[in-house]
């Protein structure tokens, strides 16, 4: 084949193994986990291209590929993300805050823990998308509608998380803490909180996969603006592959999300064994 | 055990004026050894009566070493003596080498080093200054009480990067950074392999020498005891069964007869025969 032949023409050497010739700075570590969903995407525009898959049913790669550069040109696939980007960042905040404060002081105090912890359990159980009539009832279909579900279902994971994190830092390390003349703040700042953090994290990426997953659905419930608004309106002019970009735009989001939370677990739980390069 | 009302233990150097001593310029002032009087001392749980009738007198600067069958109270003796507990009867005094009543500078070493994963191995000792102390100054004493549990050159290791003997280590430099008048020990070593052991309990010996402070060591290895105690205790369900005096001169050789000797009588003692 030509590749080879080019190859061969640039490294005449005899007894040069082909192996060494390939890109030796890119190990299989890295490109090992694309294989699979290259070889997928190949397949389906292989299929599309033979016209097994209808573009009304699925679009081709290609399609995709158009579709986003259209989308992407006329600035509006900028706002939508955008606007979905901000829903997703203030649902995470407002739960994730309310989570982990009452994770902390359920965690610390025992009469807060009796208060409200029951409470929380209880609530927990109900899905919290069950709530979306409810939601739209009080709030119609305006952004306290998606903020408010995002919030709601961010703020379980964070809780559970984080009180469980707190329980259970070693209590041999509080009672040396104590022993040092660490009470309150300090104790919390020195011994509690990087105590339960592991936990918080578990938290925390937990709670951005239901971040998106409400996001998606209550955008495409009701919405005039953002990726989920953007999917409804081609579903309507029966844009399939819009539709299919959506997807894909909420696969990356996602994706994003999560390496930013690793990075960030990374760099605060580097004195962790399990995270030392 | 729950987060709650925590009985305060007895003093902690970062009160009161003490924190000017963080400023001293070398050589650091060496502790004031306290020395203990414990007068018929009682410890319940419940209707458990772990302590009883526990009277004892140690001179200030003195090394003594508790003995006994596991479950017979030497863990609960040690934590009323660092006020990590309170008694149920009998009063617990402290005082100088004059006489004189204080508070001491009490601190305690625990079989499990108990260091604090996230901070690096400098902080660790750091936390042993108690809180308020001046934070560079802090780094530097941390850094000299390292050198003398000889591990300087692990100051910014992380906890997880040391082999159990070097945790120890730091737990006794982070227990010895505050200069304390008063060290107990419960079990410090008893998760360590022989050898490791053996330069520990040099190292301890070292460090009390050097230091003065008064020690209190519980151990279930009798030779230990005998090998570093002015004077060793045998407690047997609760009371004083046993309390000799070591006279021989530090540093003692291993197997010395009459060490083997003493090693025995407590053992017999110990096993009740
Ligand atoms: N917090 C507690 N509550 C109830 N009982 C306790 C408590 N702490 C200790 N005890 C009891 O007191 C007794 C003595 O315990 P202690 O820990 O002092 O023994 P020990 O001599 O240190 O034993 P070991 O050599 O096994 O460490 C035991 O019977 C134990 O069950
Ligand atoms: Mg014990």
């Amino acid at each position: 084949m030509t590749t080879v032949d080019i190859l061969e023409a640039r490294h005449p050497v005899r007894g040069v193994k082909r192996r060494q010739v390939s890109l030796p700075s890119i190990s299989r570590q890295h490109y090992m986990p694309y294989l699979l969903p290259l070889a997928i995407v190949l397949l389906w525009q292989l299929a599309s291209s033979a016209g097994w898959i209808s573009d009304r049913i699925m679009p081709s790669p290609l399609k995709v590929v158009a579709a986003f550069s259209e989308v992407a040109a006329s600035g509006q696939l900028a706002h939508d993300v955008a606007v979905s980007g901000a829903r997703a960042l203030s649902g995470l905040l407002i739960g994730g805050s309310i989570g982990f404060l009452l994770g902390i002081a359920n965690g610390v105090s025992k009469l807060s823990e009796q208060l409200t912890d029951t409470t929380l359990q209880m609530l927990r159980t109900i899905p919290h998308l069950a709530m979306i009539p409810l939601v739209i009832l009080w709030f119609g279909i305006g952004e306290e509608a998606k903020l408010f579900l995002t919030s709601l279902g961010v703020l379980f994971p964070v809780y559970l998380n984080t009180y469980h994190g707190v329980r259970n830092v070693d209590r041999d390390l509080i009672e040396m803490g104590r022993i040092y003349g660490m009470s309150g703040w300090s104790l919390f700042r020195k011994v509690i909180f990087p105590g339960a953090l592991p936990s918080i994290f578990v938290g925390l990426r937990y709670a951005l996969g239901i971040m998106w997953l409400t996001l998606i659905v209550s955008e495409s419930i009701a919405a005039s603006s953002g990726i989920g608004h953007m999917a409804n309106t081609a579903r309507e002019f029966m844009m399939t592959d819009v539709v299919v970009l959506s997807l894909v735009i909420y696969a990356v989001l996602g994706k994003l999300a999560d390496v930013i939370a690793r990075a960030l677990e990374r760099w605060a739980l580097s004195w962790n064994a399990a995270y030392q390069g | 055990m729950p987060i709650g009302p925590y009985q305060q233990p007895l003093a902690f150097v970062a009160e009161g004026g003490e924190v000017d001593n963080y400023r001293v310029a070398e050589p650091r002032p060496r502790p004031e050894p306290a020395g203990l009087k414990l007068r018929d001392i009682e410890k319940r749980f419940g209707d458990n009566r772990v302590l009883r009738g526990i009277d004892l007198d140690v001179p200030a600067g003195q090394f003594i070493a508790i003995v006994g069958k596991s479950g017979c109270g030497k863990s609960t003796l040690l934590r009323l003596l660092v006020g990590l507990d309170t008694q149920s009867e009998g009063e617990i005094t402290f005082h100088d080498r004059g006489g004189q009543p204080i508070v001491p500078n009490a601190r305690i070493v625990f079989q499990e080093p108990r260091l604090l994963p996230w901070f690096d191995v400098a902080d660790n000792v750091v936390v042993g200054l108690g809180e308020g102390a001046p934070k560079s100054e802090a780094r530097r004493l941390a850094e000299e009480a390292l050198a003398e549990v000889q591990l300087a050159e692990k100051a910014r290791a992380w906890p997880s990067q040391l082999s159990g003997g070097q945790r120890q280590r730091v737990a006794l430099a982070r227990a010895l950074v505050s200069r304390p008048g008063l060290l107990a020990l419960d079990e410090p070593l008893g998760a360590l392999d022989a050898l490791t052991r053996i330069s520990m309990q040099t190292l301890l010996t070292r460090v009390w020498r050097e230091l003065g402070f008064s020690a209190v060591l519980v151990t279930h290895d009798v030779a230990e005891a005998v090998h570093l105690a002015d004077r060793v205790i045998v407690l047997d369900e609760g009371r004083i069964k046993l309390d000799l005096e070591i006279p021989h001169p530090h540093p003692r050789k291993r197997g010395d007869p009459q060490l083997a000797e003493l090693e025995g009588r407590f053992l017999s003692a110990i096993l009740g025969d």
